[in-house]
């Protein structure tokens, strides 16, 4: 399948629109997520206490970033795991590819991680002949049907029951049913297999708590349990922002993330896991190795605004709670990370150049602001990165060159009380030519392409016209002088 | 109480029936209303798409002639250009004087519901309205600014109305400034969505308290031959027949 890019988000998103089948699965996607999330949130009491708290904590761990890095390498050492640095996603990918080799494996299991998604490294591993099972259910659905996570949390939610049942029919040879129950079991059966054999399990990291060098992983299907225990090697892919304190903070990260991704008090499955099993006899991999990669990351560090994107924990709350990706799903964003999220990031990850549509995908309505357990000004960032697309000269040149003269022109004249004024007199002029009935109605040929604002507003929506009166010149005719005489009364 | 009129662009051009709506409701409760006429825009179309140096322009100019005025609040009928207004300490980051004009000037202005309610502690603006009415949550209204209460309430006492909520009333109608004509297919699929519940509340009218919004959900209710009268909410408060 084609990927799509960010380049191409505006095509990307009227196809989206047109897709009905998307658009059914989508549907649904607010209100259950939404009244999930709600209903678990109100089980504790005091919810923005921990946000203030859960944030405190991240940005306790990012202004001392360095410091807690190296404890947790320190301390995952001394229990055992290997630590190795990535700069960027092209080490962090050779580094996974050098253990394989070094142990000649073949047999991989994979669980879901967005960090192994950042830097694509199944696509790495099969240019080598190496091809991991993903064991998530709805990546190995997404693997089968050769397309990418179009959410974060739940990486084919872009995909009907049909779709799915189609899919098992024709790659896992299965008599076609959408029976969920007949479909799950066969993907279980399926993976237990690929489990049993399995050489090297690769995950990624939900915390990693500097105190003790001790990851934390989180799901509800078990898969992760059984990729990081039962083959030899485990393999952890851990952005660098992944690291907490201390131990007793996964308490306030394992209300919140749960609560706020899948509206679940507490997932299935936590994992603990402290470096290698200590004896012989124990169970679990006898090697562990955790690759904490930056690709990226000091960058967004460096900045105090962009700083907050890092306190991200991937809980996908303000991907459900858009009302652009409620429309549009995950794949139109043409990106990794998608959603409002994704908007902030994957321009601050891959560069702005040709991700500069992203920050604009947006109505800045605020809700992922309201729903994020971490309290990252969303907006903010959208409106930060939005000033950064204005000052450069990307492209379409064209088109920026437009827009920035328009707005120098708008702040010019506009700025001014009597060019504002003759502004209000040529559009009275002018809409005598489209208005009927006080309202502009569709456009059509030259006059929409005259105006582009325009015609984009009216082929769907008609426009209002300018009043025959402004507030000002009915408050100089009429209401400045109806104010003295209740004064003077 | 000396208030000074922030009308917003759009109600100055667009709707200036709610500018003196608004003007009735004020004076009513006992405001001495004054306008300056050499306000034009708040510069949150430059703000919000990137311009910073433009919108600076607009927040001095605003800060310059409010600051001139004895007022002792600055009102305006617009949750979106209030939030606009206090947000304009952002674009000083790198100079203290201007930064501390602007935190002065921003903690006099508030949007006209809320003053009516938080300030002027009225909640029976004494208005009368013959139908149903349901209320859509403006964005900045609601999340830069926090009000969900109060309009509600303004809108619960006006004589012979029903008020109903509609469904997701906190969710956005898709304008968004430049989104709704960079992204008119996106925008408009969101605000189909809000047509629909409208809808289904059969609401005489659907009261908001930004021109903005209502330009855009008004535009396609208009479009799809929907009766249901988009009004701002001081054009029900000053109501009084």
């Amino acid at each position: 399948m084609e990927h799509l890019t960010a380049e191409n988000f505006d095509q990307n998103a009227r196809a989206a629109l047109g897709d009905a089948q998307l658009r059914g699965a989508l549907r649904n996607l607010a209100d259950t997520f939404g009244e999930r999330r709600k209903a678990a949130i109100a089980t504790v009491e005091n919810w923005q206490d921990l946000r203030d708290r859960a944030r405190a904590v991240k940005d306790e761990t990012l202004l001392h970033l360095d410091k807690y890095l190296t404890q947790f390498a320190d301390n995952a050492e001394k229990a055992g795991a290997r630590i190795h640095w990535a700069r960027d996603g092209r080490e962090a990918c050779q580094i996974v590819l050098g253990l394989l080799k070094e142990r000649e494996a073949a047999k991989i299991v994979k669980s879901k991680s967005m960090a192994a998604e950042e830097i694509h490294l199944n696509a790495a591993l099969e240019a080598e002949g190496i091809y991991p099972i993903e064991t998530d259910l709805g990546e190995w659905i997404i693997q089968l049907a050769e397309e990418t996570p179009s959410h974060i949390v739940v990486p084919a939610i872009h995909k009907t029951k049909g779709q799915i049942a189609d899919l098992f029919a024709e790659k896992v040879g299965i008599e076609k049913t959408d029976d969920v129950d007949v479909l799950t079991k066969t993907a279980r059966a399926e993976l237990r297999a690929r489990f049993a054999e399995a050489e090297v399990g690769i995950s990624g990291v939900n915390f990693g708590v500097a105190e003790t060098g001790t990851i934390l992983i989180l799901e509800n299907e078990g898969n992760i349990r059984l990729t990081t225990s039962l083959p030899k090697t485990h393999i952890a892919l851990m952005g660098i922002e992944k690291v907490v304190p201390k131990f007793t903070d996964l308490d306030v990260f394992l209300k919140l993330l749960p609560r706020s991704g899948t509206g679940q008090r507490l997932t299935t499955y936590q994992s603990l896991i402290t470096g290698t099993k200590r004896r012989e006899t124990d169970e679990g991999p006898a090697e562990v190795h955790i690759i904490l990669m930056d690709n990226g990351r000091s960058r967004m560090l460096a900045h105090p605004t962009t700083r907050q994107s890092l306190a991200c924990i991937r809980c996908g709350a303000c991907l459900n709670a858009c009302p652009v990706y409620q429309q549009i799903g995950g794949h139109a964003y043409g990106s990794v990370y998608p959603g409002p999220i994704g908007a902030v990031i994957t321009p601050q990850l891959v560069g702005i150049g040709k991700t500069s549509q992203l920050p604009y995908a947006s109505s800045l309505c605020g809700a992922c602001r309201e729903v994020c357990p971490v309290k990252i000004d969303i907006p903010e960032l959208l409106l930060h990165l939005r000033a950064e697309v204005a000052e450069r000269a990307t492209e379409p040149v064209k088109r920026k060159f437009g827009e920035k003269l328009a707005f120098r022109l708008y702040s010019l004249a506009w700025s001014r009380s009597s060019v504002y004024k003759l502004g209000t007199k040529i559009s009275r002029l002018m809409q005598k030519f489209v208005a009927r009935d006080e309202k502009i109605g569709e456009q059509k040929g030259f006059l929409s392409k005259l105006v582009p604002p325009l015609g984009a507003w009216t082929a769907w929506r008609d426009a209002p016209t300018v009043a025959p009166k402004s507030f000002r010149e009915i408050w100089k005719d009429d209401l400045e002088k109806s104010e003295k005489l209740k004064t003077e009364n | 109480m000396k208030v000074s009129l922030f009308i917003t662009c759009l109600v100055d051009q667009l709707c200036p029936q709610v500018g003196v709506a608004a003007v009735e409701v004020l004076r009513r409760a006992g405001c001495e209303v004054v306008f300056d006429e050499r306000q034009t825009c708040c510069g949150q179309p430059a703000f919000n798409t990137g311009y910073r140096s433009e919108a600076r322009k607009f927040a001095e100019r605003f800060i310059e002639i409010f600051e001139e005025s004895d007022a002792d609040y600055i009102v305006s009928p617009s949750g979106s250009c209030t939030a606009m207004a206090r947000h304009f300490y952002e674009l000083f980051e790198d100079d203290e004087k201007w930064r501390a004009r602007a935190e002065k000037i921003a903690a006099k202005t508030f949007e006209f519901t809320g003053f009516l309610v938080n300030v002027l502690k009225i909640e029976d603006a004494g208005a009368r309205f013959n139908g149903r009415l349901t209320w859509h949550d403006a964005c900045h209204a609601l999340r830069d600014l926090n009000l969900k209460p109060e309009p509600r309430a303004l809108l619960k006492n006006v004589r012979d109305a029903e008020f109903v909520e509609m469904k997701n009333s906190d969710v956005c109608c898709g304008f968004g400034g430049t989104f709704s004509v960079k992204y008119p297919e996106i925008s408009v699929a969101i605000l189909d969505n809000k047509i629909e519940a409208i809808k289904e509340t059969n609401a005489d009218a659907v009261v908001a308290c930004d021109a903005s919004c209502l330009m855009q959900i008004g535009g396609r209710l208009s479009r799809l031959g929907v009766k249901t009268k988009p009004l701002h909410i001081a054009e029900i408060l000053a109501n009084q027949e």
